[in-house]
């Protein structure tokens, strides 16, 4: 019934970097929209200026830009590095930045900056009481955080970050352009070879939809998990 | 123009005059196809949010799903399928529709057009879904047909709401169109890859954009603070 004219190995390997790929950066922007979060409401001016800094040009610049530039600028960095150390230490050392790199990076800076802001807000929502309360207990920073910041957060923070993950699904695209062979990279060489577009393109975006759709009921579940023991109103 | 500046762009190889009018060309690619996409975007997608709204499932139930599919897949496929796949439509080769469809052009514009019309779609039926229902009812009161209340009572109240989620989705549009230098269109950052490719020099050609691309979100996010103002001042406080 659906013919991929053999595509269809290939196109699998080319979803599952995708899924790889977006998994990565998930966990990278996460890890740095917590640091980003913790910037911006820690009472340090310097941190508060770079958090700021970060989230306002991660906003201004499109991803694609954002993507070329460590794609290509990365290169140019690593061998200007390599170089100095060939010459100075007489290390030879090289790294060739390939794009599954490039686009982690990218896509993980990226959505930290939005991951920033959405921990930033749902620490905020965390009530002050809370933390007074595990103060009048003893607990160490650490703690705090641990036990009474992180828990009740996360139910704030959990619609935030479903909505930033499935952008960040769909952002992963893009980095067919800087040549990772991903399913859309796939699709887009074999629709040039065949000279059939829709016969590969279509069963790529029903495959982002599928993505798509079955993290939204997985995110609806965690959700439920994280409001449990809160009586909501109707 | 002050000295130092002179002397910068004397001494420099990359910002020559040629790229400076390159990168002014991508700057107006990428205006015009932004502008016309949300503009056409908007356009549709005020009746469609009406249509959304609207109680019969065969009415509502198509809109819905344009919104999903359009929303569910990334732009740069929906680009992809209609650039591509509108030079195999069996006969167009023939007809008018290619002198304007063989322009990359069009087929970019086309699939933003329709990509941005779902996220407004769905931006517009949320504030008309939550219009106060005692101003409807006031309207109905008053003897108001269904129309003359969309268009009095509850569009006006329904854009003063959405107005803050729109200029998100303008924003996001902006950003999303350096896409279109994949299908060969000279836009901004097109013009930044050619430079990038003429000298080898990352930094210089995708800086100088990135700074382009913030000044125009920059002034985006001032122009839709003003009108944001604007069109709420009948809620600010007293006195302020």
């Amino acid at each position: 019934m659906l013919d991929l004219k053999g595509y269809g190995p290939s196109l699998m390997e080319g979803a599952l970097v995708t899924i790889e790929l977006a998994l990565l950066s998930l966990v990278l922007a996460v890890s740095l929209g917590l640091l980003g979060a913790s910037a911006k409401l820690s009472s340090n001016r310097i941190l508060h200026g770079i958090a700021t800094t970060y989230t306002t040009v991660i906003r201004g610049v499109p991803d694609l830009v954002m993507m070329l530039l460590f794609y290509y600028g990365g290169q140019v960095l690593v061998n200007n590095l390599s170089d100095y150390l060939y010459e100075a230490y007489d290390i030879d050392w090289f790294f060739q930045f390939d794009p599954f790199i490039s686009g982690v990076l990218t896509i993980g800076l990226i959505f930290g900056a939005y991951m920033t802001e959405t921990f930033r807000g749902a620490f905020l929502a965390v009530p002050i009481g809370q933390i007074e309360a595990a103060k009048a207990y003893g607990f160490t920073r650490w703690h705090t955080f641990r036990r009474v910041m992180f828990p009740q957060m996360l139910r704030h923070a959990l619609p935030g970050i479903g909505n930033n993950w499935q952008v960040l699904l769909k952002t992963t695209a893009l980095v067919s352009i800087i040549g990772l062979t991903d399913m859309v990279r796939v699709a887009e060489e074999a629709s040039k070879a065949e000279r059939a577009p829709f016969m590969f393109f279509i069963p790529v975006a029903f495959v982002y939809l599928a993505l798509t759709a079955g993290s939204e009921g997985f995110i609806r579940w965690l959700d439920k998990r994280a409001n449990v023991g809160v009586v909501q109103g109707d | 123009m002050p000295d130092f500046l002179f002397q910068w762009l004397n001494q420099n190889e990359i910002f020559t005059a040629t790229t400076i009018v390159h990168y002014w060309d991508g700057l107006v690619t990428t205006v015009q196809l932004v502008f016309l996409s949300l503009l056409l975007g908007l356009l549709m997608a005020v009746p469609l949010a009406i249509m959304r709204t609207a109680k019969p499932v065969w009415v509502s139930g198509p809109v819905w799903l344009y919104t999903y599919l359009f929303r569910g897949t990334p732009l740069l496929i929906q680009l992809y399928i209609i650039y591509y796949g509108i030079a195999q439509i069996e006969g167009i080769q023939q007809t008018f529709w290619w002198t304007i469809f063989k322009e990359p052009f069009y087929p970019a514009l086309l699939a933003f057009t329709l990509n941005t019309a779902a996220y407004t779609t769905e931006i517009i039926r949320g504030a008309i879904v939550a219009t106060p229902y005692g101003e409807i009812e006031a309207a109905k009161a008053y003897g108001m047909s269904w129309a003359l209340r969309m268009r009095r009572i509850v569009l006006p109240s329904a854009a003063r709401r959405a107005v803050q989620a729109y200029s998100n989705e303008v924003i996001f549009m902006l950003h999303a169109s350096a896409i279109a230098s994949v299908v060969t269109i000279v836009d901004l950052t097109g013009a930044a890859r050619n430079i990038y490719s003429r000298f080898y020099a990352p930094f210089d050609a995708f800086i100088a954009v990135a700074v382009l691309y913030m000044i125009l979100t920059f002034i985006l996010v001032y122009t839709f603070r003003k009108l944001e103002q604007h069109l709420l001042r009948h809620q600010r406080p007293i006195g302020s």
